[in-house]
């Protein structure tokens, strides 16, 4: 026991990511007296800025395209150094090995270049449409997931919200919205577009991070999840931060401080307290214990229940959807420590900065796509590129770049095993950027390949899953992380889930540690 | 094929599974004791048990009643489904399983108990039998092994289901330990109810527990299947001088009625069987809310309890009727002032032992409590192709309905 | 010349069960259909001397029983009889076996998992109580989520209300469920392969998806919804093949005065007035009616059938995305006897039942994955009947006919038309199949009909070879099937309406299409439907 024990926590946030601090912020700022435990030496999780070559820094998460703008206006986070100035907004750029590549500029491409005239008027009504119908889902994935219990449905203002946006819709739209709900990205795509590029792009997007292919039935809830995403009032926009995302977790970092939080770095939560039914507080690995009146978990839900609470406390069917929740990763991270920047096939100089994706039509994504279903990878996989050192110069030594890579898809659990199938996936990784970058392989100086087994070790996301649990459907809204937990707040009285296994889920959102911390200040047990 | 069609697969594993294929021309399995049985079946009656072949009726149902009332009745329990469960954490995953304290159950010791869902909805009641500090086995009538696997996770604690294996008895009369003691059953005289003991046969132990489902003096014996029919005989044997008799369920239903026992998907619905929601029930609603520890650590359902508890309790509830006249009431509908409809009896019987006609019924909650006034049941009893209605008046009175000084004797004597 | 009071086009199931409601309301009605038989997929044909085939559909269980009451069915000859529980052939020589007795069906999964064996009643709970919902639904029309006219509104206050009554825990299951996929929903529930594949075939069955795409649990309901004699998910067979169930049908219509011309191929819907006016037969013909009915596929129907600049352009868009890409093919095989399996004991009754090949839910995945690709699947997954077992009429005695289904066929080869040589390499891939489990197959082949997409849009009118005239994915049920605000049998044009399996409640020998949109029919008449039977209660 230490001297924490004299203290009394009004909360204690497990984790330091983003939700944890966020969610830890907008507690402080009401006064409550609160800790944070982290882990490991650095706060911010998968979006922490490590060094992976002398020389060369890079984040897991390389990428802002949400970031919900209540978090950033109640934590004042542009205040405390967060730069979302639109000039450090990237477009996109749908990269060919063979022909020109198809840019995406302004917001989720608000200008098209590389397309014919037809196809750029095709894709800004479906663009429009997109944004339509996303907006719809906004209150949805910015507030609680309605309660089922006594049918209490009217009384839900995410519902209500919804049904008026809809109605706002007009008929003819409204039945569109609901026809195409559901419906899979690949089919969405053929429907209104042409170009294989752009459709490749949009099926890529809408699968990202999650284990379903273009064709999979529902895969354009993806899609939607991204483009609800906004920055700087700019729906769909995104930034590569300058210092890496681990600057975003330091403003993040600065607004918990600035309202009280304390943070505790290198304290690993080994058991939640539990007494007379309700959590109390925290045990760290080392033996010492801490007390709060409330114990917000921003870990994944499965370790919190099952490692940290342990199911002594907890009903067996509550157990038993929690070890259902399907969280196997299917995103592998590529870091590459380059002599010079790399040249990409066709792609202008000015937009080297751009969000690169080799993704080159929905079939390319759904072949990717295929052998992760049976626990293997494909020789042709897709991604998303950034060169972050282009913004940024300090990540990489003067002439030297960082390439940072999305690799999709890599199933956790890879038959052969990962120290087999590392060194195979890296090799197919770099044939086809080599095949996009000619001359590339040549310029690597270092390359660390983190696969979802590493990601798991590395950043203590259980099967290496951004989300912390498969953004599907039927891990959505009241199912999400499970039915019983599906507001914040656990079956376990004190206890809280901050997480983005929560609702809405992850990325970059603050939205689960903002609700959660509502929840809390909600008056609920 | 492919060539790797086999790869996973044990041979052994493939050679156990073909060996069981032929399972389907015996759609109803024979007990280990099924060669006994089926001898003294004269009536040959049988009735599905859990996919075993069991008898309804032996020789005469009467007689078969009476033999648990005044001599020695054998029941054939062995298609009651048993887990062994076994391993440093068992008493604690039981804990968390069960309704009632399990660390309050010493080795050699059983105990009535039941589990729940999360919604503290009933999955079942059954005996929890502690042979060993680590080691259990639990007894009841549904299947649970997923159940109790998944309760399972993060505890230290094996599972497995042993229904085939263990044969089981029921030793159930007055003259019961008669019986046992001139088997030559060492030790069986010390057994208190619940008590659990131990009696060699054949070179086994053989486990034996002062337990029954007839609110007689009585025993349950467990043996392994290969030892099943000899120690049949050598009871049989022994009880030729205590009028010994093997039983069907018939006369076996008519006396646990008697001692208020409730049976699984008769008096009500298991939480793993109820297709409606509104059909689930709570301990509290039939009967078992005594069971509910709330001193002891978390378990299943128990949020779910004391949140239904603050809430004045289940909309129902299970209670002993006694009702004027000579007719069973069985799935009679219960009135409050002969017209308002207030529940259900699931089993009902002339008691020959207490000379009532008694009944269980559940009741809506606010005419449930003892000394609710004007309740009446309304009985159809079919006779010569036409039904002779009847409104009786019914009180609720406590369970049992029979109360035996012999079924706690210790020693128990001879009676 | 004669004006009908209304024309079906096509005597498929659905244009006969709504043919004869319409025509025992008071209406004249006549059926035209394009070949020389009737039937449309539910039909059985003599193609070899001596043997009957069900040449399309080969299981009847989905039909609702109102409907054989209504239509006097059994009367007219129709005979449903409930077939055995059905097997999985394991690659390790063993299989796994569905019995009918519950007892029986434990023990055999016990062989595999007793955890698995004792998980099995849970699941056939929850699968039970998500039918419960869902089978009501079945036998009324699809409310109209924007409209604000009562009937619509009072729909949907049912449907809400169902679902309040279901709790918050099972709404939420139920919310779960509908977005699944087969393979995640049984994963939660076995451990074992070969059970896992045994149990998700109905949710892949007839649909352009595999088991590991979301919605295939959904699937699993649609198939488990038909009932013989009240008992749920049971499926039979019709005696003397499917064209019993159309055969019947016909003979109800025509007993009750309705009309069928045969080889009479419908060229064009006759509008005139932005009102349907009768039909153009293929030689010229022109007969005339105050409404047209079409049990053609909704494509077939508005964008062949119908002069497009009388539809709305909007109503187009949505008609030509409508997904309707065929996965299936048929082989009908005439046997000289019955073939052996040697890894069935010789008195299994497994042979009278459905049996499968297909013993891991992943080998089905790679056999979607070739479908998509365009190509027919390298190791397809069977669905393989011998209806003579049950109903030795169909062949002479000691000889057998064999329906076996096959998944997955694509509507084109790797993006072209299929040529004879792809049909016949595509048979001797299911043959190849079959021999491997039962050794001298090959040898007691008499006859064999090969049925690919093409055959089945040649024949039966099928766009694409889709057997359920329409993907069954979220976007196409409900109010959006077909599309989306023409859900409920009507079109943009008067007096033309649809009843085929593109409509709700979708595919399947059911009937309560035709009878749904009788049903809205006669409303629009203002005509009285005491003569249709409400939904059976569930209860």
């Amino acid at each position: 026991m230490t001297s924490s024990d004299e203290t009394r926590w009004d909360a204690v946030v497990i984790g330091g990511g983003h939700n944890g601090l966020v969610c830890a912020a907008f507690l402080g700022r009401v006064g409550r007296k609160v800790l944070v435990l982290e882990a490991e030496e650095q706060i911010g999780g998968a979006g922490r800025t490590h060094e992976f070559a002398p020389g060369f820094r890079v984040s897991m998460a390389h990428l802002l395209n949400r970031l919900h703008p209540e978090v950033v206006k109640a934590l004042e986070l542009e205040k405390h150094g967060l730069d979302l100035s639109p000039a450090h907004q990237v477009p996109t750029v749908a990269l060919s090995s063979e022909g020109k590549p198809l840019i995406l500029t302004g917001a989720y491409g608000e200008g098209l270049e590389g397309a014919d005239a037809s196809e750029k008027q095709a894709w800004a009504e479906v663009r429009a449409q997109l944004f339509r119908y996303a907006d719809i889902l906004k209150p949805l994935l910015a507030r609680r997931p309605p309660s089922l219990d006594g049918m209490d449905l009217a009384a839900s203002s995410a519902w209500a919200m919804t049904g008026l946006s809809l109605k706002r819709l007009g008929r003819e739209d409204m039945r569109d919205f609901l026809r195409v709900l559901l419906m899979n990205v690949a089919d969405f795509c053929d429907e209104g577009l042409q170009d294989d590029r752009l459709k490749g792009l949009l099926a890529f997007d809408a699968v990202l991070g999650s284990h379903l292919g273009p064709r999979s039935p529902t895969s354009l809830l993806g899609l939607y999840y991204r483009l609800a995403g906004e920055l700087g009032g700019a729906p769909g926009a995104q930034l590569v931060p300058a210092g890496g995302t681990g600057a975003v977790m330091a403003a993040v970092r600065k607004a918990a401080e600035a309202a009280g939080v304390t943070i505790r770095t290198s304290a690993v939560a080994a058991k939640v307290f539990v007494e007379k039914g309700r959590a109390t507080g925290v045990m760290l690995d080392s033996g010492e214990d801490i007390r709060a009146g409330k114990v917000i978990s921003a870990l994944n839900p499965a370790t919190t229940f099952l490692e940290l609470v342990g199911p002594q406390h907890l009903d067996t069917g509550f157990v038993r959807r929690v070890s259902n929740i399907r969280m196997k990763g299917d995103a592998a991270k590529l870091h590459l420590a380059l002599e010079r920047i790399p040249a990409f096939n066709g792609l202008p100089q000015q937009y080297r900065n751009a969000r690169l994706v080799i993704a080159s039509s929905t079939d390319y994504v759904e072949r990717a796509f295929n052998p992760a279903k049976h626990g293997e990878f494909s020789p042709e996989p897709a991604m998303e590129i950034t060169l972050p050192s282009i913004g940024d110069p300090s990540l990489a030594p003067t002439g030297a770049s960082v390439l940072s890579a999305t690799i999709q898809y890599a199933p956790y659990l890879l038959k052969e095993g990962w120290v087999a199938g590392k060194p195979k996936l890296l090799e197919a990784v770099l044939s086809v950027l080599e095949r996009h970058a000619p001359g590339i392989r040549k310029t690597i100086l270092h390359s660390e390949l983190l696969t979802p087994a590493d990601i798991e070790a590395r950043y203590r996301m259980p099967g290496g899953h951004w989300h912390h649990g498969e953004l599907q459907a039927d891990q959505m809204l009241m199912s999400r992380p499970v039915f019983g937990a599906e507001g914040y707040h656990t079956p376990l009285p004190g206890l809280f889930l901050a997480g983005s296994g929560s609702h809405p889920g992850g990325g970059i959102f603050g939205v689960p540690g903002m609700n959660a911390a509502r929840r809390v200040l909600g008056g609920r047990a | 094929m492919n060539a790797d069609m086999t790869v996973g697969t044990k041979p052994t594993e493939i050679a156990h599974r073909l060996a069981l294929q032929p399972h389907f021309r015996t759609l109803r399995l024979g007990t280990p004791f099924q060669p006994r049985v089926e001898a003294l079946s004269s009536r040959q009656e049988w009735y599905d048990w859990a996919g075993y072949k069991a008898p309804s009726v032996l020789w005469d149902e009467e007689l078969e009643y009476f033999a648990i009332r005044s001599q020695a009745a054998v029941f054939d329990i062995s298609p009651m489904v048993k887990y062994r469960i076994e391993g440093p954490d068992a008493e604690g995953f039981l804990d968390r399983l069960t309704l009632r304290d399990v660390t309050k159950l010493r080795p050699g010791r059983v105990h009535y108990t039941a589990w729940c869902d999360d919604d503290g909805h009933v999955l079942d009641d059954g005996t929890l039998f502690r042979l060993s500090d680590t080691r259990f086995r639990l007894c009841c009538q549904e299947r649970h092994l997923p159940w109790l696997l998944d309760s399972a996770i993060g505890f230290g604690v094996e599972i497995e289901e042993e229904t085939e294996e263990i044969a089981a008895l029921a030793l159930q009369g007055p003259t019961s330990w008669s019986v046992l003691e001139a088997a030559g059953c060492p030790g069986t005289e010390r057994l208190k109810p619940f008590d659990i003991g131990t009696f060699a046969h054949e070179g086994e132990e053989v486990t034996i527990s002062r337990t029954g489902f007839t609110g007689d003096l009585g025993y349950e014996i467990f043996v392994n299947a290969g030892h099943a029919l000899s120690l049949w005989d050598r009871l049989f044997e022994a009880g030729k001088l205590f009028g010994i008799r093997a039983i069907g369920y018939a006369a076996l239903n008519r006396a646990r009625i008697e001692a208020g026992f409730i049976v699984a998907n008769a008096d009500f619905v298991t939480a793993e069987h109820a297709l409606r929601s509104d059909r689930v029930r709570m301990p509290d609603a039939i009967g078992l809310g005594f069971m509910v520890d709330l001193k002891k650590g978390y378990f299943n359902g128990r949020r779910a309890i004391e949140k239904s508890r603050a809430n004045g309790g289940p909309a129902q509830l299970l209670v002993g009727l006694e009702i004027e006249g000579n007719v069973p009431a069985e799935h009679a509908i219960v009135y409050h002032n002969a017209k308002r409809e207030v529940g259900l009896v699931s089993a009902a019987i002339w008691s020959p032992t207490a000379k009532r006609n008694i009944a269980i019924a559940s009741l809506d909650r606010r005419y449930g409590r003892p000394g609710t006034a004007d309740l009446w049941v309304e009985i159809y009893a079919m006779r010569e192709l036409q039904y002779i209605k009847m409104m009786k008046r019914a009180k609720i009175v406590p369970r049992p309905f029979i109360k035996l000084p012999r079924r706690i004797a210790t020693p128990p004597g001879r009676f | 010349m004669k004006t009908w009071d209304a024309i079906v086009v096509g005597a498929g199931h659905n244009g006969l069960v709504n043919a004869c409601y319409l025509q025992r309301a008071g209406l004249d009605v006549l059926v035209v259909e394009k070949n020389k038989w009737i039937g449309g997929a539910a039909v059985s044909r003599s193609l070899t001397p001596g043997f009957l085939y069900s040449n399309c559909s080969y299981v009847c269980s989905l039909f609702r029983p109102e409907i054989m009451r209504d239509l006097d069915l059994p009367r007219f000859g129709l005979q449903v009889i409930s077939y055995e529980g059905g097997a999985v052939f394991t690659r390790d020589g063993d299989y796994l076996a569905n019995y009918r007795d519950h007892h029986a069906h434990r023990r055999e999964f016990a062989r595999f998992s007793k955890k698995d064996a004792e998980a099995y009643d849970r699941y056939a709970r929850d699968v039970t109580r998500q039918c419960r919902f869902i089978q009501p639904l079945l036998m009324r029309t699809a409310p109209d989520p924007t409209s604000l006219k009562p009937r619509d509104i009072g729909e949907l206050v049912y449907l809400a209300r169902k679902f309040a009554g279901l709790g918050a825990r099972e709404m939420a299951d139920t919310m779960r469920f509908w977005t699944m996929s087969i393979s995640d929903f049984l994963d939660e529930y076995f451990e074992t392969d070969v059970i896992k594949a045994n149990l998700s075939l109905s949710g892949i069955i007839g649909t352009a998806l595999g088991p590991m795409s979301p919605g295939t649990a959904y699937v699993l309901l649609h198939h488990y919804m038909g009932e013989v004699d009240g008992s749920v998910g049971a499926w039979g067979y019709a005696r003397g093949g499917m064209g019993a169930v159309t055969q019947a049908l016909a003979d109800s219509f025509r007993a009750s005065g309705g009309t069928i011309r045969t080889q009479a191929e419908v060229e064009e819907i006759l509008v005139k007035k932005g009102q349907a006016a009768g039909v153009v037969l293929s030689d010229g013909e022109e007969i005339h009616g105050r409404m047209v009915i079409s049990n053609a596929d909704v494509k077939r129907t508005f964008l062949k059938l119908v002069d497009e600049r009388e539809l709305p352009e909007i109503f187009l868009r949505r008609v030509r995305n409508f997904r309707m890409r065929g996965s299936s093919g048929k082989l009908n095989i005439a046997l000289d006897s019955m073939p052996e399996f040697p890894a069935l004991p010789p008195d299994s009754p497994c042979v009278r039942a459905d049996l499968h090949f297909t013993d891991t839910v992943e080998r089905m995945e790679r056999a979607y994955d070739d479908w998509k690709a365009g190509r027919w699947s390298a190791d397809p997954f069977l669905d393989v009947v011998i209806p003579t077992t049950l109903d030795p009429t169909m062949a002479p005695p000691g000889k057998h006919f064999m329906s076996v289904f096959v998944q997955y066929c694509p509507p084109k080869v790797e993006g072209r038309e299929w040529t004879d040589a792809d049909r016949d390499a595509f048979a001797e891939t299911v043959i190849s199949q079959i021999v491997d489990y039962s050794p001298g197959f090959r040898d007691r082949i008499v006859h064999m009909e090969v049925r690919t997409p093409r055959e089945l849009e040649a024949e039966v009118g099928l766009t694409e070879g889709n057997i359920f005239q329409g993907e069954l994915t979220f976007d196409q049920l409900l109010f959006n099937r077909p599309v989306p605000g023409y859900a409920q049998y009507r079109s943009p044009i008067g007096g033309l309406y649809i009843c085929g399996s593109s409509t709700h409640p979708g595919g399947g020998v059911m009937g309560a299409p035709g009878r749904n949109a009788a049903l809205e029919i006669l409303r629009d008449l203002k005509r009285g439907t005491s003569h249709m039977s409400p939904a059976h209660d569930v209860i």
